[in-house]
């Protein structure tokens, strides 16, 4: 989701030792952070120990544990498991963690809290439950967001993808004045109602990481949760692609090959919604996920064209219209599968 | 007399829409009770992020019984007839019915008697109507039932709806409905964090109380209340001051139901980057309130926050998680106006040919080119210098394309005057950067910097000319490029400069420097002549003047000087209110009726000169030689601009006219005589001519 592109470094909340979690005890059962888990796995102390804690969370929560989509997108919106699964009548509740690929917002690596690369993690529950407001607050309390202490507030913020047809209300979630998540009922996705509503969460695990473990700079995050030689960092990790993907985004990427590309995955979309009706009939479709990886990949490309700074502001529109234009017949061709809900 | 309690409680309301939501409900309901003839004592609606609430007290316990007869078949009539009449009234037979009589025969009447309902059952039926059609700017479906068609749509998740209702002496009964699957009942929620718990409410006064228990202020001027007084005291008690902002307590409020107010402070390096900058990164990212020092005005590295929560380590965590974002987004807008600094104003224009201003229009660059050739012309018309007027619309939205301005909208133009202050332009072309953009609307100050005003008026009626060119002329409400704002800011800025310039030239020229021509290009400024007069009325009328003057004054036509309208409107109303005036403008009124009878009577006008020799009487030759002189004396005075003196010309024709109307019989026997008074008559109407056409002023 687009407001979450720009992660703020925040406050180190008081070691962890230090936090009288005996002498205010949770008022619920306990799903606060697990206090048996080794320091290195501990959700303040690394950022792999902070995703783990969400996982695990949201497993409790009864949703399906997903990897990442093995596609460049730009935000984790577009993993079919959410844009094709929000729609249709089925119940469906999916968390995981998708990298977000926004190649505008490359800064050679010397940003402390821009990046190209980043990672969302998302969870959708359809229909959406009615205490997901609770069970979100509950997720911030296990990587260690006390209530108490912190100031956390729900901000209006309407969401809307021109790209995927897809509109919801909701909010931007805020601790002590900086965003953190995005929390979304979705209404429509591809230019279809969602019915039954499906709940959207979506929290930006770099700049939420940062706040727990006190740093200024994303590169500076502990990635594994040990210390002096056994650490990684972030920067360990990313800077290197950071620089190198800057220089790709803005400088250098084959606008000429991106034009075809765009073109070439907008055909492909087309083909394969039209060969995917089966027995000509309008009637189920056969193919809705090979033709809406297309569709990823032709958001992408255009990013990527976008970022190169070769697409004029009247092309632009027209271009995200085009991307739509397939975002909706490929949600078309899902509610005419058997996941879509057809009968 | 009972009183109603409603609560409906939801997650959280986006601040903006809780007022008018809670006044919303008031209306609703009370005028829904009122429709049902249940007149209430009073009503009074609160709304916090997870409530809106109402409370209506002293309403009847029941309605009023209803009595209407009911006119039915004639007596006699076909039993089809009878049974319809039977079975509408309700009554058993046709004994029940009364007779009466009319020129058209013996009709039944059946006297239906409604029984009024309790109030109560009344609310469980106008109470869920209400909820389900709630104007919301915008609402949304949730959860299972939204996977049907004809769910609830609320502004967010609709969770609980407590509804009571009874005296004060009592235990309240729940009003009993249920809408989309919530059961209205008595139980709310307390605070999210601070008191979760369920509560059990009865009545407003208890619910109020118990909620203030439970760490909620419902009534949202309180909370405004404890804001600003704390905001006050924590700035006052640190030696600053508070900078207040009504828009951003008001929001604020919104977003809490606890209001916790603390102070955090950034780094004092960052004050060097322009305050209004800070300002707005610290309320619109933010949502804070900036400080100053009383003594020089100038911010203060301290900021206010407003939490949600009285947290447990007293608010440390809060004002450092605060302080850390602040410093953030500082340091962004910091960049951000470091690096605008490096790139000058003009070596951002090209970029201006990639950008479409409107589609009909051109590019930006094409305006700001067109912009610049009308500035420079209208310069000297309002004492600038060219050379800096051109200047300055050259670079004046230049400030667009920075990065400042990107991210705050609000601050353009003044950032353009930072920038070209900063590359060393001329004061006035700095100021006119800023400046151009004004008046805004009708509280806004207007420019007096000579150069400001050539470019502001350039800006202003090149949109004009260019939306009129293409006719996108604004319809009713609808006035989507602002076209009434810009052109009352044109009004302004000749009026309150005094400026003397003719509207049409400038209208022709700015419409010859358009790519596009309109079909009609001969007309186009005449049509917007109109328009200014139009709004000229508006801003009269706003000032409690008189707009039909306007008319009277625009009447006389080839009126394009919107200083000279002005003054002459004036005039004019002056001397209206004056007794000379009225009983003028009664003369010459008079004088328009009878012309206008004779006229139609005789099927032709008596315009020409009348003839001197026919005069017999002396009140005739009076008003025929005060005619001439005043009609001379007021046109001079019209030429010197004088309006005032050719007001007092005026007045001298006040006692000729009435003697005249008192002694001379204008429908005289003798056909030549009555021609030649009619054309006396028709020279009043002309010599008042001289200053307004009197025939569009009512009276």
């Amino acid at each position: 989701m687009t407001a979450l592109s720009v992660p703020f470094a925040l406050i180190p909340i008081p070691a962890v030792d230090t936090v009288p979690r005996d002498s205010n005890p949770p008022r619920e059962p306990d799903l606060t952070m697990d206090a048996s888990l080794p320091a290195h796995m501990r959700p303040e102390r690394s950022f792999q120990g902070f995703i783990l804690a969400l996982q695990r969370f949201w497993a409790e929560q009864g949703c399906v544990i997903l990897q990442p989509y093995d596609m460049e997108m730009g935000a984790g919106t577009f993993h079919p498991a959410t844009t094709l699964r929000a729609l249709g009548p089925k119940p469906w509740n999916a968390a995981y963690v998708q990298p977000s690929r926004r190649p505008k917002d490359g800064r050679y690596g010397e940003n402390p809290n821009r990046l190209q690369h980043y990672y969302q993690f998302q969870v959708i529950m359809k229909p959406s439950p009615p205490n997901l407001q609770e069970l979100y607050l509950k997720s911030l309390a296990a990587i260690g967001i006390d209530s108490a202490v912190h100031d956390i507030r729900f901000v209006e913020d309407d969401w809307e993808s021109p790209t995927l047809g897809a509109w919801g209300l909701g909010w931007e979630c805020w601790c002590d004045g900086m965003e953190v998540s995005q929390f979304t009922y979705f209404q429509q996705v591809a230019g279809f109602e969602c019915a039954p509503v499906a709940g959207e969460l979506t929290y930006g695990l770099e700049r939420l990481a940062m706040y727990v473990q006190g740093v200024d700079r994303v590169y500076d995050l502990n990635f594994n949760g040990r210390e002096g030689d056994a650490k990684v960092t972030y920067g360990d990790v990313f800077l290197q692609a950071e620089r190198e993907y800057s220089k790709h985004n803005f400088e250098v990427a084959d606008t000429a090959m991106l034009f075809e590309q765009f073109k070439m995955a907008e055909n492909a979309c087309r083909k394969y919604l039209d060969a995917g009706w089966k027995d000509g009939k309008r009637e189920a479709h056969l193919m809705a996920l090979p033709a809406y990886d297309q569709c990823i990949k032709a958001s992408h490309v255009f990013n990527l064209l976008d970022a190169r700074g070769v697409i004029s502001v009247t092309e632009r529109q027209s271009y995200i219209l085009r991307v739509r234009e397939l975002a909706k017949a490929c949600g078309e061709a899902w509610i005419h599968t058997e996941a879509g809900g057809a009968a | 007399m009972p009183d109603l309690l409603l609560e409906l409680f939801s997650e959280e309301i986006p601040a903006r829409m809780q007022a008018k939501a809670a006044d919303d409900l008031r209306r609703l309901v009370t005028d829904k009770l009122v429709a049902e003839g249940l007149v209430y004592e009073g009503a009074k609606a609160f709304a916090t992020p997870r409530r809106l609430a109402l409370t209506v007290h002293g309403i009847p316990a029941r309605q009023p019984d209803l009595k209407t007869e009911r006119r039915g078949p004639k007596v006699g009539a076909p039993d089809a007839a009878v049974q319809g009449f039977l079975k509408a009234t309700g009554l058993k037979s046709l004994d029940e019915a009364k007779i009466q009589r009319d020129p058209k025969g013996d009709f039944y009447i059946g006297l239906i008697e409604k029984p009024g309902r309790d109030a109560i059952d009344v609310l469980a039926e106008i109470l869920p109507v209400i909820i389900r059609t709630f104007p919301w700017p915008k609402s949304m479906r949730w959860g299972a039932r939204s996977g049907k068609p004809g769910s609830l749509n609320w502004v967010r998740p609709l969770h609980a709806i407590t509804a009571t209702f009874g005296l004060e002496t009592e235990e309240p009964d729940v009003v009993k409905f249920e809408v989309d699957g919530i059961e209205s009942g008595q139980t709310t929620y307390g605070h999210r964090f601070l008191a979760p718990a369920a509560i059990s409410v009865r009545r407003f006064e208890d619910y109020e109380a118990k909620l203030l228990d439970a760490k909620v202020v419902l009534d949202p001027e309180r909370r405004k209340d404890t804001i600003l007084t704390d905001a006050k005291q924590l700035a006052f008690a640190q030696g600053f001051e508070l900078v207040e902002d009504q828009t951003l307590l008001d929001e604020v409020a919104g977003l809490v139901e606890w209001p916790v107010v603390l102070m955090g402070s950034f780094e004092p390096e960052f004050l060097a980057t322009p305050a209004e900058v800070i300002r707005a990164t610290i309320r619109n990212n933010q949502k804070c309130f900036v400080v100053r020092d009383p003594k020089t005005g100038k911010l203060a590295s301290k900021f206010i926050l407003v939490a949600n929560i009285e947290a447990t380590d007293g608010g440390a965590t809060i004002i450092a998680g605060n302080v850390r974002v602040i410093r953030a987004r500082l340091s962004d807008a910091k960049f951000f106006y470091e690096t605008d600094l490096k790139t000058k104003l003009e070596e951002r224009l090209p970029k201006f040919e990639q950008i479409v201003f409107h589609e009909k229009l051109g590019t930006q660059a094409e305006r700001i080119k067109r912009i610049e050739r009308l500035a420079a012309e209208i310069a000297p018309l309002v004492g600038a210098d060219v050379a800096k007027a051109t200047r300055a619309a050259h670079l004046a939205k230049a400030d667009l394309l920075t990065e400042v301005v990107g991210e705050f909208p609000e601050v353009q133009g003044l950032m353009g005057r930072y920038y070209a202050l900063a590359q060393g332009e001329d004061a006035s072309v700095a100021a006119a950067c800023e400046e151009h953009y004004k008046p805004q609307g009708p509280a806004d100050r207007v420019p007096t910097d000579p150069v400001s005003v050539a470019v502001a008026l350039a800006d202003k009626i090149d949109t004009l000319v260019g939306f009129w060119a293409i006719d996108e002329k604004p319809t009713g409400s609808k006035d989507p490029y602002a076209l009434r704002r810009a052109a009352l800011g044109v009004i302004r800025l000749i009026a309150e400069n005094a400026l003397r310039l003719s509207l049409m030239k400038v209208a022709a020229s700015a419409l010859g420097g358009l790519s596009v021509q309109p079909a009609d290009a001969q007309k186009l400024p005449h049509d917007l002549l109109a328009f200014f007069a139009d709004r000229l009325k508006v801003q009269l009328r706003e000032q409690g003047a008189r707009h039909d003057l306007v008319d009277a004054v625009f009447a006389l036509g080839g009126q394009d000087d919107l200083l000279m309208i002005v003054r002459r409107v004036e005039a004019l109303g002056k001397f209206l209110d004056s007794d000379d005036g009225k009983n003028l403008l009664a003369g010459t009124k008079r004088a328009s009726n009878i012309l206008s009878i004779e006229e139609k009577k005789d099927k032709r006008s008596f315009d020409g000169a009348p003839d001197a020799a026919l005069y017999s009487l002396a009140e005739e030759k009076a008003l025929a030689k005060a005619i001439g002189e005043v009609q001379a004396e007021a046109s001079a005075a019209v030429a010197k601009e004088d309006f005032a003196a050719a007001m007092s010309a005026m007045a001298k024709l006040r006692p000729p006219v009435d003697a005249f109307f008192d002694k001379v019989r204008v429908n005289d026997e003798d056909a030549k005589v009555r021609e030649n008074r009619l054309k006396l008559l028709n020279e009043i109407r002309s010599a008042t001519r001289a200053v307004a056409d009197f025939s569009k002023i009512q009276d």
